[in-house]
Order: structure tokens, then C-alpha cells, then sequence
């Protein structure tokens, strides 16, 4: 019986971890080209594929022009592969498609992205497809006419989007008349403008300096770096300012309510400022974050969703940006419990800058942050975006060893400290989108309710 | 010139049938020290009764409310502080859950699956909790955006004519509320038998202590009676449909226009020219439906032709379809729009195809199904729903050379038959006519 008893026992027993073999560290070539360009090169052959990211850095010049500039980006982005100096649109598509490439170009207020997969026998000529397209994009006026009108009823179209607009009245709270307030292009600046602003500030501002250039796949980093060095030879130009403007301070009392009558739900949107991957804090508020709501296994998520079925996918996030990184906290909740909603989510804020976590809590996402780290580090994909992403705040990819290695060191009370400095109610600002006549009484007893921005 | 398409890197499959009737799959790659675990069970929204709607993908919800040996909340723990990431979607004919780890937690995440096969929790309280949280995932995704869920849950009603393949698959709220834990169990008996469900691992492991894991803990659970699996194809449309649907939250119209295709399993090789056909059309700017209704005559903002409800040609058996779906500006019409798609369809189908831009669709194919095959988790999900829905979990890795061996003549044959083809158009309208 005994024995009955103990087989069972361990054949049910929860199977232990085995160490893995760490991932291998991606092995960075970097080098700058003659003309500023900076280069990143990891050979990782898994399939015969190359990844190819360039970033070139776009911050607007200064608060008085972020409209225009946030319009010029949105359309230059969707309008930069109409043509070069040599090929038409179709041509241009075409030669593109022959190597597997599906080249995608994005904009926001830090960067232009032009981003691609190729198969491995098509990298030289897509390098020296992105060589033309920087050097002599053409802008015709016809085809930007026609797709101004297309991106002015995609902004239409955005707008209608309630995620869309919770998203902005955040942004108009916490950044004011910053560039970072216009995550959307304001569709009467974007009718205004004409192809030959679009080619003039591509000449002004696609410049390789501050530009990185980054390749992962089944290549040889030297190859590549021959490849870039004869590609973009004739990408020139002086080394431009890119001044960043300091964020702005913000008021965090009150909550904004944007009224959305008919509204089926509210989107609660919660945002402050934060510390980014070099400030010393960082891993803390990483792992503080994750406890708090940046995964399944959080105490937003288990509150909100597993126990009381407000939300479905309630999360929240640390979002690094060239001025500064903000910590944001989203749900979309049922009307009815919007004020409840809002009241648990401060609550576990609350806890969260008060009371120590415990050391379970820590430990689980501390495996969580660097299992993902190297899952995510693991594809063609996932490695190109995060160096991509870590060369446009100046990192090198070594801040990834560094940061696992930070990581690992996280106490318990270095948790309380950046909670309490970052996840305190009283430095974050609040905003409801959603039908007032359900919501705002209720919302009252928590807050004084303010008008949008 | 076109250039040499390389192909996928081979991966060696090992395959076992436990005496429970589970299908096994293992396909071990050390290149990196990362692992995915992925159960596809036969079953999804075209199995759900009338009075059901939404249970398949309900009961998805309720496979993570803990299991014998797991308390609520206690597998997301169990895969996330091992380090790894996890899912479960619901389709139209499978359900699936998968996790990705770090190797190390292989055997942890065998446990984990094995023991909700075994026996989930099925109580009340988590069905009523899980239904208030599906409501709001409707509401998130359907109800209360415009496009809500667009053309994928509206188009199928003016497409087919059965039940099982017209019905809301994300349910209607009156059927969910009135779910019960009976309901549960006896859709866990019915369909989440072991003999109906494929287990796919892939990654950094050795096959032999992978087996017997696999063995340990799958073996366990009790063999129950195989669901019959009914057929739910359903005859060619014998006259053109069209529907309208008004969405007060939108801005600018939208069309949706599909087409019934060959059955992608039974008639599998008359199926693929209708793969190279929508890429052809549709992926890329160099496709003619990017350039003809974009860039030359403006018709539309945005377009898009794919096959499968949700855009994955091989996810679903007969009956599936060719769907295209566009944005337009409000002084275009439907019809022109229409006249345009079919247009090229007859474009296609009179003036051929010629080697280069078949070559660059070729490339286009290869190049996106390396790019799936890279992560872990997407190759071994393609070698499940390969085992599940063909037969084959080595379906996954011939599915390149298959594409690329099909020519020019049967893609402007298939072009041919659509345009021949009667179709289900639906017109979304915005205005508050709702």
C-alpha cells in the first residue's frame, strides 16, 4: 500500500528544471563604414535566411514643428519605395520580390525603420536596393498625391479605433506639447503636404550618421561588411544634430475621461516616467513590472482577470523611447467595473510601492525575464529587432550579457525601491476612454475627472 | 535572372502511438537550447452543436484553469517561471496549446500538458469567470471596434450554408452564459480523448529520454472512445451572394469577396495553385492586385487575397476558402472593385504567368516559410498541424518543394475557375443604421 502510495507520489511529482546550456552570446562584428554608417553583423545560420535592419534616427528639431515632422515621417515612410533615380515603383517591387524581400518602412518620433527578410542568396542585392532607395528615393508627385489621400483615410480609420484613441489621450497627458504627444499624424497637416518636402527633408535627414545598419543570418560577417562598405559608398552627407528634447513634466492628479458614448467598454490607460536599459534600475523595474503586470503570472492579471473577469488581456510594460522610457499599464474593461477596474489596478500599484514582494514571486520572474531574453534572442528575427532596437538608445549587444547578469542580482527590497519610486498612484497619470453617462459617477468616487487634453 | 531558392534545413521526425491512441512527434534541433511543446486536439468551432456557439473556444479558456495536480493559475507559473512563453488558440478544426522553453524544462512542460489531457479542472466557478472574460474578448476584438472581427466571422454566413461552417465560432453571449460544467465534461469526454489529439515536441532534446517522458507522463492518461469526425464540406455555390452588413463604428467601407477552393486535403495537389495564385495576387507590392488596385487605379487603401478564414491555407480541411478583403474610399464602389479582382483573375487566367514573375512568387513563398520554420515553436506547431490535418507530419517540410513545383499552366488553370466561379461578396457599410 505504502509503496502504491509513494509510486504515485513521485510519479506525480512536479519534474524538476534541468540547467540548460546557456545561448551561445550573439557574436557581434560592428563596424563603421567610411561614411558614418554604423554596422552590426552575427552569423546565425539556422535557416537560409538574412535579416536586415536600418535605422535611421529622425527626432523632430523641436516642439513647434513635431506635427510637421511626425506627418513628413508617416508619409516619407509610405511613399519611400515609389522609386529611385533608376527604377520605377513596379521595378523597384519587382526586384525586391525576385529575392524574397518584402521590404517594410516605418516611422515614429525617434526613426525611420526599413526592415526585410531575404533569402541568403539575395542579401548583396538587397543592400544595393537600399543603398539606391536611401540615396535617391524619387518621391514622384502623382503616386505621393494618391497615397497622401490613402494614408489620410488610414489615419480616418485609425481614429475610429478605440485603442487608437486611448493610446493618444495618454500620450497629450504625459508629454504635453512634446514631439511624443503625436503618435498619430494630424490628418490636416499630412493634406498639406507636397512631394518636394518629402524629397527635400529626405535629403536633409537620411543621412548615415547615427544610422545603424544591422544583418543577422546564414552569412559571413566579413562578407557583409564588404557588401555594406561598396553598397552604401555614395550615402553621404555631414554628421547632423540629433538632439533629443527632454521630456516634459506632467500632472499626474485626476483622471482624464474621453467621453465614448455607446462604448461596450472602457480602455484604461495608465501611464509615468521610468528609467531606461542604462540606468542602473533597470532590471529592478523590469522584474517589478513583471511582477506587477507584464505577464500572465501577475498580480494584475490574476486580480482583474482570473478573479474577477473584468478584462481580458489587462498588461503593462516598460516602453523605451530615445528622450526617456515610460512605465504604461492597459486594460479594456467591461463599462460596469470600469471604476472597479481602475480602483484594483491602484490598488495593486499601491501594494506594489508599500509591501515587499515575496522571494517566489521575484524568483518566477526572474526565470521568466531570462528564459524570454533568450528566447527571443534565439531567431533571425527576434535577434535583428532587439540590436536594432538597442543601437537606437546606443547600446552595443553586449548590454545584453550585462543586463542578464543585472537581472540575476535583483533583491527583494531593490523591487520595493524602484516600485515605490515608479509604480507609485501619485506619480501616475490616469485616463478612461469610454461612455461617460455609464462611467463617470462612479469613477468620481475615486478622482477628480478631467477633460482630454 | 532569377536566384536559387535554398531550401529548408532537414529535420529528422521520430514518431510513436502511445497504447492510449495519442500521436507523437518528435523532431529534435540543437541549434538552439530552446524547446516547444505544442497539443493540437481534433476538435474546434465547426464541431460546435446549435445552442454551443463559442464552447470550443470557451472551453479553450478553461484547459488553463488547472488540472489534477496544477491549482488555477498554477500552469502559467509552471511554463513562465521555467523561463518560457505560452498559448492555445481555437480553430476551425483544431484546437491547440503550446508552450516554448528553455531545453531544461522539457520534462516540466510534458507534465504540464499531460495532466490537463489527464484530467482539467472543470468547475463553475472558472467556467462563469472564464465566460466574463471571453465576453470581454469579444468585446475587445468584435464589438466594440469598427471591422470587428471582419470578414472572418461575417462572410461565412453568405458563403456557406451549414451550421457547422456558418455559425459564429466566437459565440453568441446568450449561448456562453448559459455554459455549465457539464457542458465541460462532457465536451472534455467526447472530444479530448488521447487517440484524438497529436503531440508535437521540437528543439534541443535527445529523443530517446524525450520518449520516455512522453511514455511516463502521456501514457497514463486513460485511452476513451475516438470522436467520429463528420465531413463538413459542402457542394460549389450555384449562384452568386452578396450581403450587406452595416458597422456603425467605421469610417469607410469594406468588401470581402469568397470563393469555395478544392478540398486542401483530399484534392491536395489541386489545391496549391490556389497557394501560388493568392500570392501572385496579393502579397508583396509587386502583386497584381497591390499594383491594379493601388498603385494604378486607386480603388483601394488597403488589400489583401489569402486562403483560410485566417489567412493559413493549412490549417483547415474541406470545405475552406479564397477570401479577399479591401478598404475602400466611399466613392468607390463595390462593384467596381469586384469588376477589378475578377478582372485580374481573367488576366491571369487568359495572359499566363510568365517565368520571371513566377520565379519572384516562387521566392516570395520560399522566403516566408524559412522565415516560419526559424523559431522552434513555429516548426513544430507546422509538424502538428501536418500530423492532425494531412496525416503527415512530414507534410511540413515537403510543403516547400511541393509549392515550388507548381507551374505556371495550373496557376492561370485555377485563375480560370474562379473567374468562372460564382461568389459570396459581403459590403460592409459604415453608418448608424445598426
Amino acid at each position: 500500500m505504502s509503496v502504491e502510495v509513494t509510486d504515485e507520489t513521485s510519479a506525480f511529482a512536479l519534474p524538476p528544471l534541468i540547467e540548460a546550456r546557456a545561448a551561445r552570446a550573439p557574436r557581434a562584428v560592428c563596424a563603421t563604414l567610411p561614411n558614418g554608417l554604423d554596422t552590426l553583423v552575427v552569423r546565425r545560420p539556422t535557416v537560409p535566411m538574412v535579416e536586415v535592419r536600418l535605422r535611421i534616427t529622425l527626432p523632430a528639431a523641436n516642439r513647434a514643428t513635431a506635427a510637421a515632422t511626425t506627418a513628413r515621417g508617416s508619409l516619407m515612410s509610405s511613399s519611400m519605395l515609389f522609386g529611385t533615380a533608376q527604377r520605377g515603383q513596379e521595378q523597384l517591387a519587382n526586384d525586391l520580390a525576385a529575392v524574397g524581400a518584402d521590404l517594410s518602412v516605418s516611422a515614429d518620433a525617434d526613426r525611420l525603420l526599413l526592415s526585410t527578410a531575404v533569402l541568403r542568396t539575395g542579401l548583396s542585392t538587397v543592400l544595393d536596393l537600399l543603398a539606391e532607395i536611401v540615396t535617391s528615393a524619387s518621391y514622384p508627385s502623382a503616386e505621393v498625391s494618391a497615397e497622401r489621400d490613402r494614408l489620410g483615410q488610414r489615419i480616418a480609420m485609425a481614429l475610429t479605433q478605440p485603442g487608437v484613441v486611448a493610446g493618444m489621450a495618454r500620450s497629450r497627458r504625459l508629454f504635453g506639447d512634446h514631439p511624443y504627444a503625436q503618435t498619430m499624424p494630424d490628418p490636416a497637416v499630412v493634406a498639406g503636404l507636397e512631394a518636394g518636402t518629402l524629397r527635400r527633408t529626405h535629403r536633409e535627414r537620411v543621412r548615415p550618421y547615427g544610422a545603424t545598419l544591422v544583418v543577422v543570418g546564414d552569412v559571413q560577417p566579413a562578407t557583409v561588411v564588404r557588401q555594406a562598405t561598396s553598397a552604401f559608398a555614395d550615402w553621404g552627407g555631414p554628421a547632423g544634430r540629433s538632439r533629443v528634447l527632454a521630456l516634459p513634466d506632467f500632472d499626474p492628479v485626476g483622471i482624464t475621461l474621453l467621453d465614448r458614448p455607446g462604448a461596450v467598454q472602457s480602455n484604461v490607460r495608465i501611464g509615468g516616467a521610468a528609467v531606461g536599459r542604462s540606468d542602473l534600475d533597470y532590471a529592478a523595474l523590469k522584474l517589478a513590472n513583471l511582477i506587477f503586470g507584464g505577464y500572465f503570472s501577475s498580480r494584475l492579471t490574476e486580480n482583474l482577470r482570473e478573479r474577477n473577469g473584468f478584462t481580458y488581456s489587462p498588461h503593462s510594460g516598460i516602453d523605451n523611447a530615445a528622450a526617456g522610457s515610460m512605465f504604461l499599464v492597459d486594460a479594456d474593461v467591461a463599462s460596469e467595473v470600469t471604476a472597479r477596474a481602475v480602483h484594483e489596478t491602484w490598488y495593486e500599484l499601491g501594494r506594489m510601492a508599500l509591501a515587499p514582494v515575496t522571494q517566489g514571486e521575484l524568483d518566477l520572474a526572474r526565470r521568466y525575464a531570462l528564459g524570454t531574453l533568450a528566447l527571443s534572442t534565439a531567431t533571425q528575427a527576434g535577434l535583428a529587432s532587439t540590436l536594432s532596437s538597442l543601437a537606437g538608445q546606443g547600446l552595443s549587444p553586449s548590454w545584453l550579457a550585462g543586463h542578464q547578469k543585472a537581472v540575476a542580482g535583483v533583491t527583494v527590497s531593490d523591487v520595493q525601491e524602484v516600485s515605490r519610486r515608479y509604480l507609485s498612484v501619485s506619480s501616475l497619470a490616469t485616463v478612461v476612454v469610454g461612455d461617460a453617462a455609464l462611467v463617470e459617477d462612479s469613477l468620481l468616487s475615486l478622482a477628480a475627472v478631467r477633460a482630454p487634453e | 535572372m532569377p536566384v536559387r531558392v535554398p531550401s529548408l534545413p532537414a529535420h529528422p521526425l521520430h514518431r510513436l502511438t502511445l497504447d492510449n491512441g495519442l500521436r507523437v512527434v518528435l523532431a529534435p534541433d540543437s541549434t538552439a537550447p530552446v524547446i516547444a511543446v505544442a497539443v493540437y486536439y481534433d476538435v474546434g468551432m465547426r464541431s460546435e452543436p446549435a445552442g454551443r456557439t463559442g464552447f470550443a473556444h470557451l472551453f479553450e479558456h478553461v484547459m488553463f484553469q488547472g488540472s489534477a495536480h496544477l491549482p488555477k493559475l498554477e500552469h502559467a507559473r509552471q511554463v513562465q517561471g521555467s523561463g518560457g512563453v505560452f498559448n492555445g488558440s481555437t480553430h476551425l478544426d483544431y484546437t491547440n496549446y503550446f508552450e516554448v522553453l528553455p531545453a531544461g524544462a522539457l520534462e516540466r512542460a510534458l507534465f504540464c500538458e499531460a495532466d490537463r489531457m489527464a484530467a482539467p479542472l472543470l468547475t463553475q466557478e472558472t467556467i462563469d469567470n472564464q465566460i466574463d472574460v471571453v465576453k470581454e474578448e469579444i468585446r475587445v476584438n468584435v464589438l466594440n471596434r469598427p471591422y470587428g472581427a471582419f470578414p472572418w466571422l461575417q462572410l461565412p454566413e453568405v458563403l456557406y450554408d451549414t451550421f457547422a461552417n456558418t455559425h459564429n465560432g466566437y459565440g453568441d453571449f446568450v449561448d456562453l452564459e448559459s455554459a455549465t460544467a457539464q457542458d465541460a465534461a462532457q465536451f472534455f469526454d467526447s472530444y479530448y480523448a488521447p487517440s484524438n489529439a497529436v503531440l508535437a515536441v521540437g528543439g534541443d532534446f535527445e529523443v530517446e529520454q524525450a520518449t520516455e517522458w512522453v511514455q511516463r507522463y502521456f501514457g497514463r492518461v486513460a485511452a476513451r472512445a475516438t470522436p467520429d469526425r463528420p465531413q463538413f464540406g459542402e457542394p460549389a455555390l450555384t449562384e452568386d451572394r452578396h450581403a450587406v452588413v452595416v458597422d456603425p463604428l467605421a469610417s469607410t467601407p469594406a468588401l470581402a469577396i469568397g470563393w469555395r477552393v478544392p478540398d486542401p486535403v483530399d484534392d491536395f495537389t489541386g489545391f496549391l495553385p490556389y497557394v501560388v495564385l493568392s500570392e501572385l495576387m496579393s502579397d508583396s507590392d509587386a502583386s497584381r492586385l497591390e499594383q491594379r488596385l493601388i498603385h494604378r487605379d486607386h480603388l483601394a487603401i488597403q488589400q489583401a487575397m489569402y486562403l483560410g478564414l485566417f489567412g493559413d491555407p493549412f490549417d483547415a480541411r474541406d470545405a475552406t476558402a479564397l477570401m479577399f478583403q479591401a478598404h475602400h474610399g466611399s466613392h468607390i464602389s463595390a462593384a467596381q472593385l469586384c469588376d477589378a479582382v475578377d478582372d485580374e483573375l481573367q488576366s491571369v487566367a487568359a495572359g499566363g504567368v510568365n517565368d520571371s514573375e513566377l520565379a519572384r512568387v516562387q521566392a516570395r513563398i520560399a522566403a516566408q516559410l524559412l522565415r516560419q520554420a526559424d523559431p522552434v515553436l513555429g516548426r513544430t506547431q507546422s509538424f502538428a498541424a501536418g500530423e492532425l490535418i494531412h496525416g503527415r507530419a512530414e507534410f511540413a517540410t515537403e510543403l516547400p518543394g511541393r509549392l515550388a513545383d507548381v507551374d505556371a499552366e495550373s496557376v492561370a488553370a485555377a485563375a480560370a475557375e474562379l473567374h468562372a466561379a460564382h461568389t459570396a461578396v459581403l459590403e460592409l457599410k459604415p453608418g448608424a443604421g445598426a
